[in-house]
């Protein structure tokens, strides 16, 4: 579904990604963990379309597709969902306007019908029950006034009402108290599917007990510098990540 | 600077018919008018301000009879209604209606021949003719207008819509609205007041004098949406006793050039005055926008949120004059001006100015001058949105500040899809371009 190959990014001439290499398959759920400033922020936002990186050698297929020639309205209208490690503020645009304008864009895209604002309003008070998200919160303007874990929230419920096939997430666990994780978590898995697939970008692999993923990338100044499963963040959480620093990666990995 | 068009037109009103009062008042109207002259932007005031078009255009005086168009669009259908055209009263579209005792909505003529009371005692009594050239050009053109008069204690729950229709005929005129309002104590009232013209060119000043009694509430709506070649220059002056409240949104989309002079007196303690403005301006248009909020008693609060969308390449002008004066303790008073943008080659120029001289008061203010929030339009973006459609999203919603304080909804509803499609239509130049 989605495949990096040998990735270079750079802004305002200094190199942030020197060649990441990636495939992520339908149904699986990849983490990609790091140290502050390794990169892991870029990747998520080169990956939905912010026009600032410079793309300096590499390539990325999503879906037979060169993603980067797609705009961002067109990743989203094709199925590519990033939740925002930091989801903006937009005051006098309420939310049920704006994701109803969102979801109705994606429709057409598809060639389906566009959703009625009655048959809608059903539709999201299913999904803010799923992630127990205050009703009024949905008339209120998009993350104007939300705390951090409404606007946390507010992201993966985006997410549940439109139902992208690869779903991208920065840090969304941070800024979260246990009892929030857990709520995202559980919305993050009930959307889980075998055609569905998720890529987890996280500091701390404290989310990860609760998302349980496929894969774990470490990536280091950069660059992927080991994968492995689940154990592989376990292991990062008991010794941290300066032994990958002087480790030479094993064979094959 | 003078026009010699105008000293026709004054020349034409001096002698039209009218009762004493009114003749009265144009006598030194004229006076003060001819001795001003025209602005020029060599005055502080109107440094910024497009005043070629004024100096240039052949005016007329208005023809007698008001000229009959269809004011059907813009009639709101539940209100007590009173149409001018060109500045004259238009019994046949006018409807009244019913009315609490004792309150009056007439047309100016009409009040000052049965020799009211409160035309009398304010009329004329408010606005400061000695620095404002048009309101001085106004009262020396006076024909008529509207009068509200609401007695102490009654609430007229329906709006009043007063519809001033500019520049129907085929010669540029001159329309000169004069509006007066008295808000007796503990009454309260809503007025919406239109100024619309789709063709023709006018030279609109129409002058507003308000009084607002103890503990009365006036909510004002003023909605500008002139012909692309009128010239409207307006000025309100607003007295407000004890306790009472004003509230004002004025919106101004129409019009070549529009200048609003608002002045407001708040004389009594523990009034209330809030002051909201939306202009949004394309092509070579200018609004401008002065206001001077006057605090002269104690314990006062005063709020202005104007905000700006300019396109092409317009221009606008916020000068908000905050004074408190010596004795207006408690003051509480907050300014914004906040302008977006849409193009290289528009520009708001911004000017607050607070002189404050008494030593126990709040006031803040704060000006921007901005282009859209691109993290804004890049998170809508991605979630499918289109670029064009992000914009004019955010850019609506900027507008929506303003325009959800309007108390009517009809009105509301209406004005946003008037914003709404004159982006469109800014957005469909800037493409063609």
């Amino acid at each position: 579904m989605l495949q990096l190959k040998d990735l270079h990014v750079a802004i305002n001439g200094k190199e942030i990604l020197k060649g990441i290499d990636l495939t992520v398959n339908p149904g699986e759920v990849h983490a990609i963990m790091g140290p502050n400033g390794s990169g892991k922020s870029t990747l998520a936002s080169v990956l939905a379309g912010r026009d600032e990186y410079e793309i300096t050698a590499g390539e990325i297929i999503y879906s037979g597709q060169d993603l980067l020639e797609l705009g961002p309205e067109e990743r989203a209208r094709e199925g590519v969902f990033l939740a925002f490690q930091y989801p903006v503020e937009i005051p006098g645009v309420s939310n049920t306007y704006f994701l109803r304008t969102a979801l109705n864009a994606i429709r057409s895209h598809r060639g389906e019908d566009t959703i009625d604002a009655m048959d809608f309003l059903t539709l999201v008070r299913d999904k803010a029950k799923l992630l127990k998200l205050d009703e009024a919160l949905l008339k209120r303007p998009v993350n104007h006034g939300f705390s951090g874990g409404e606007k946390k929230r507010n992201e993966i419920f985006q997410m549940a009402v439109l139902e992208p096939r690869l779903a991208i997430l920065d840090e969304t666990d941070s800024g979260l108290d246990i009892d929030a994780l857990k709520i995202v978590a559980d919305g993050v898995n009930s959307l889980r599917n075998n055609e569905r697939a998720f890529v987890v970008i996280t500091h701390y692999q404290r989310l990860l007990n609760y998302i349980k993923p496929d894969f774990v990338h470490v990536l280091m100044d950069g660059k992927i510098v080991r994968s492995g499963g689940r154990e592989l963040a376990l292991q990062l959480e008991d010794q941290g990540y300066e032994w990958l620093e002087t480790a030479p990666a094993p064979v094959g990995a | 600077m003078t026009n010699a068009s105008l000293s026709k037109v004054l020349e034409t009103a001096a002698t039209a018919p009218a009762p004493v009062l009114l003749r009265n008042l144009r006598g030194q109207g004229r006076t003060r008018f001819e001795a001003l002259g025209l602005p020029n932007r060599r005055q502080e005031d109107w440094r910024f301000t497009r005043l070629k078009a004024i100096e240039e255009t052949e005016f007329s005086s208005p023809p007698l009879v008001p000229s009959r168009i269809d004011v059907t669009p813009w009639r709101r259908p539940d209100a007590h209604t009173l149409v001018f055209i060109d500045g004259l009263f238009s019994p046949d579209f006018s409807e009244v209606g019913d009315l609490p005792d004792g309150a009056v909505v007439s047309n100016l003529m009409l009040a000052s021949a049965s020799n009211s009371e409160v035309v009398k005692r304010h009329l004329g009594s408010l606005t400061s003719l000695e620095d404002q050239p048009f309101a001085a050009l106004n009262t020396a053109v006076l024909a008529d207008g509207a009068v509200i008069h609401v007695p102490a204690g009654v609430h007229i729950v329906r709006p009043i819509q007063l519809l001033f229709v500019a520049g129907p005929s085929n010669r540029p005129t001159v329309c000169a609205p004069r509006i007066l309002i008295v808000a007796g104590e503990e009454s309260s009232v809503t007025i919406e007041e239109h100024h619309v013209g789709t063709k023709g060119t006018a030279l609109s000043c129409p002058v507003s004098e308000i009084v607002v009694e103890a503990r009365a509430a006036v909510r004002h709506v003023i909605v500008q949406d002139e012909s692309p070649t009128t010239q409207h220059l307006a000025s309100r002056h607003v007295v407000m006793g004890r306790g009472s409240r004003y509230a004002s949104q004025s919106v101004s989309l129409g019009g070549a050039l529009v200048r609003n002079e608002i002045r407001v007196d708040l004389v009594g303690e523990d009034a209330e005055a809030s002051l909201d403005g939306l202009y949004l301006t394309d092509g070579n248009q200018q609004a401008d926008s002065h206001l001077t909020l006057r605090h002269e008693a104690p314990h006062c609060r005063s709020h202005q949120l104007y905000k700006g969308i300019l396109a092409g390449s317009s221009r606008a002008v916020f000068t908000g004059r905050i004074v408190v004066e010596q004795d207006a303790q408690k003051t509480d008073s907050t300014q914004s001006n906040r302008n977006l943008i849409l193009s290289d080659d528009a520009v708001a120029n911004s000017n607050p100015q607070l002189e404050i001289f008494a030593d126990d008061v709040r006031c803040t203010h704060g000006s921007t001058v901005g282009r859209l929030d691109e993290d804004a339009v890049f998170y809508l973006r991605s979630r499918g949105i289109g670029r064009d459609e992000a914009r004019r999203m955010l850019t609506q919603a900027f507008a929506g500040e303003v325009l959800d304080r309007i108390p009517l909804e009809d009105l509301r509803d209406d004005l946003s899809r008037r914003v709404s499609e004159k982006l469109a239509l800014i957005e469909r130049s800037k493409d063609e371009a």
